[in-house]
């Protein structure tokens, strides 16, 4: 069969066999919640509760006062315990509403269905997306009420679904495909209402031959919608290289989707705003992938935000034998953390967990020029050179090589011989440039 | 801390690949040639080619151990060096020659830039240049089956030619099957084009190195050989391909990741430009054979190349 994909990259081991079989499973959270303000793009949004306060699952807690920002809802019932700065995912304090769990779940009222995509009005469908804090679930995100209004010169020809789940190890999206199938088309079918003249598309790698047939099975009946085969291929998931295996167009550089057409949504964000639409129900959970060698009883859990990865680890059946690595995301892209007691925030996809004998870090040897990380950098780039340059701070030099286009997929960092930190050394020197700009 | 747990960046998994993989890949690449050279020209040559690897990598291993510096012979790179050397050495040298070569192209050309990847020519193919100067006589002496022979392309610049092969001092111009197989005079390396086309494929399923060097650079001599050859004769610009160290040089020594450009234009600049030069050197210069001496002219323009031909980045594009 022909696939569809973009060109270059790498093809790292998929890993997915620890639990792609693993039905979704529910955990309730038994100790505090953390709820940071920040879980998305943008600014970070105020919390509107205070300490001693009593809220309810579904209660808004953080309001987004920005334009580029999205709210945060309380995932479960019980007392504000402190508005506080805590350790984030991403490594840093970011102010958060600690919930004291009651184990109730009692809701607010008006968690109610708002009817039919069909018959709601395209204003109504943006701002119930807005209000239900949703963002792209796929580790960016960016709130997506921004991205589902673009400007009205675009004209957009194509929303495309991401089921790639290119990253070694996860199976979040796979497992939600198989599973809540209907909810991804009718969440698709809710886009499609915004942009009427829009196709729909829904990208899947062909390592997951299962997700392709019950979700063709599912669209065989919606004309505006097709089910498109990708090349298994890292990354193929990523925005730009999806959009431009599945239509063939670039996005210029420092453009967006939306200049070429296209607009990308992950699977768990459409499912999210099928939840909002037919459930009205705010983004308050999401499905993590906890796997690695280091995990007891790796599988897939459908997770209220909030809770501590500790917890989420446990109901994994904690460890097998000692971690030497907690990465929440993949193996390509993740984080790296230094606590188990951080939350699972809206894009958290997975909890790695690696044993010592797969964390070595070998040794970073010389570069030999063997051109390998060029062969593979999906932009195009030539990352030896802006290694060299980065750690060289050569600034002029390194924008001269198109540095800022990088996107830190971590393909070159992963084919190297030499073991360079080829990423690592070109994100540092991307970000300081940025940060010099916005202050000059 | 309940757990020690690692901090680092992404990405968390890295490929098999190695440098001495590689490394490997290439002697194993040049095990047909080289097994050819012995088979073809008796135990001096194997002779030269344990010298040059000894001296190669005995040479590393006592400058980085002067310099305080990490020892890096395991990575076999200062071997393969060696065995290029060994491969583009005549035959009949004296064993001092493989010695002094092996250590120049270590120290003078390699670890004095650097080290591993800094070397801006390739270290074999200069210290060849270097010998050839330094020792013309012992350099251009030639034997096959213990007597003294001319390299084809010799016996071309004397005058010989395809149609009219025998010379009056009774040599006779190899024929092109022979060319083709290697029962030919030369260096120890590089008479074998089947020896070495082997090699070259092998590193090609490797994907140790990619074809646009080497087949730039060897359609750039057929053709130039073919239209400025006189005669516009076919079997005189396939003679040209397969003599010499065209097939050596093409597969093996252009190809050197340090001194050879990185990005896809740059690498057929290389080709072209090494194709060019060898044909301008044998044709016109003072010398039969001009391979070695076109890719270290090129080696000098690899900066150069590679900066003005910056690959386009995915999303350059008119908006």
């Amino acid at each position: 069969m022909k696939t569809l994909s973009f060109n270059k990259g790498i093809h790292p081991k998929h890993h997915k066999a620890y639990t792609e079989n693993q039905p979704i499973q529910i955990i309730k959270p038994k100790g505090d919640l953390v709820f940071p303000m920040l879980q998305h793009i943008g600014a970070p949004c105020e919390p509107i509760v205070k300490k001693g306060d009593t809220v309810r699952v579904g209660q808004k807690i953080g309001e987004a006062k920005a334009f580029v920002s999205a709210p945060v809802h309380s995932s479960v019932s019980g007392t504000v315990k402190k508005v506080t700065p805590m350790l984030h995912p991403n490594g840093s304090q970011v102010l958060s509403v600690i919930i004291e769990n009651d184990g109730e779940y009692t809701e607010i009222e008006g968690m109610e269905p708002r009817g039919d995509s069909s018959s709601l009005s395209r204003e109504t469908i943006i701002e119930l997306i807005k209000e239900a804090g949703i963002v792209g679930m796929g580790g960016a995100c960016f709130p997506t009420f921004i991205k589902l209004s673009p400007p009205p010169d675009k004209k957009i020809d194509f929303i495309i679904v991401n089921g790639a789940e290119c990253e070694p190890y996860l199976t979040s999206d796979y497992r939600v495909m198989l599973e809540e199938t209907d909810r991804v088309v009718l969440g698709l079918k809710t886009v499609l209402k915004l942009f009427p003249k829009a196709q729909g598309i829904i990208g899947i790698e062909d390592n997951k031959p299962e997700a392709i047939k019950v979700m063709k099975a599912a669209v065989a009946k919606e004309d505006r919608i097709a089910v498109k085969v990708l090349k298994t291929k890292y990354p193929q998931g990523a925005e730009k290289q999806l959009i431009h295996a599945v239509t063939k167009r670039e996005v210029p550089s420092g453009g967006l989707p939306a200049d070429v057409g296209c607009i990308v949504q992950n699977i768990d964000t459409v499912v999210a705003i099928h939840r909002a639409i037919y459930r009205g129900r705010p983004l308050m959970r999401r499905i993590v992938t906890v796997t690695g060698d280091a995990v007891k009883n790796p599988g897939n859990f459908k997770v209220r935000i909030g809770t501590s990865c500790r917890e989420v680890i446990e109901a994994a059946g904690g460890f097998k034998t000692e971690p030497g690595k907690i990465i929440s995301g993949g193996p390509m892209m993740g984080i790296a953390l230094f606590d188990m007691d951080v939350p699972i925030i809206k894009g958290s996809s997975a909890i790695l967990c690696l044993s010592k004998k797969q964390t070595v870090i070998e040794k970073e040897s010389a570069c030999i020029r063997c051109r390998k990380c060029i062969q593979a950098c999906p932009m195009y780039l030539m990352p030896l050179e802006l290694n060299k340059y980065a750690i060289h701070n050569e600034d002029d030099f390194f924008v001269k090589f198109k540095g800022l286009e990088c996107m830190e997929c971590g393909s070159c960092s992963y084919v190297c011989p030499a073991k360079r930190h080829l990423t690592q050394s070109i994100k540092t020197k991307k970000r300081s440039i940025l940060a010099n700009r916005k202050k000059s | 801390m309940e757990h020690q747990l690692i901090v680092s960046a992404a990405p968390h998994t890295r490929s098999s690949e190695t440098i001495d993989r590689i490394m490997r890949d290439v002697l194993i690449a040049l095990l047909p040639a080289t097994i050819f050279g012995v088979f073809n020209f008796g135990l001096n040559a194997l002779l030269t080619v344990i010298l040059c690897i000894a001296s190669c990598v005995g040479a590393e291993y006592i400058y980085e151990k002067l310099t305080h510096k990490e020892v890096t012979v395991g990575d076999y790179s200062a071997a393969v060096t060696g065995l290029l050397l060994a491969l583009n050495l005549p035959p009949s040298v004296p064993f001092w020659i493989p010695i002094i070569g092996g250590a120049f192209a270590i120290v003078v050309v390699k670890q004095l830039y650097g080290g591993l990847g800094q070397n801006f020519m390739n270290p074999a193919l200069a210290a060849r240049a270097f010998l050839l100067i330094s020792f013309a006589g012992i350099m251009t002496t030639w034997q096959l089956d213990g007597i003294t022979t001319a390299t084809p392309l010799g016996m071309l610049s004397n005058g010989l030619t395809l149609a009219n092969p025998i010379g009056e001092n009774g040599m006779i111009l190899p024929s092109l099957l022979d060319a083709f197989l290697g029962r030919i005079g030369g260096c120890i390396g590089e008479t074998s084009a089947i020896a070495l086309l082997i090699g070259g494929i092998y590193l090609l399923a490797r994907k140790v190195i990619n074809w646009r060097i080497p087949v730039t650079f060897i359609l750039t001599v057929f053709v130039l050989a073919f239209l400025l050859g006189g005669g516009f004769s076919l079997s005189f610009a396939a003679y040209q391909v397969v003599t010499g160290g065209l097939m050596l040089g093409a597969i093996f020594m252009a190809t050197d990741y340090s001194s050879s450009p990185v990005t896809p234009i740059g690498q057929w600049i290389m080709g072209i430009g090494c194709g060019f030069l060898t044909v301008i050197i044998r044709f016109y210069g003072g010398y039969p054979e001009g391979v070695s001496f076109a890719i270290i002219i090129m080696n000098l323009f690899v900066p150069l190349i590679d900066k003005y031909t910056i690959p386009r980045a995915f999303g350059e594009v008119a908006r």
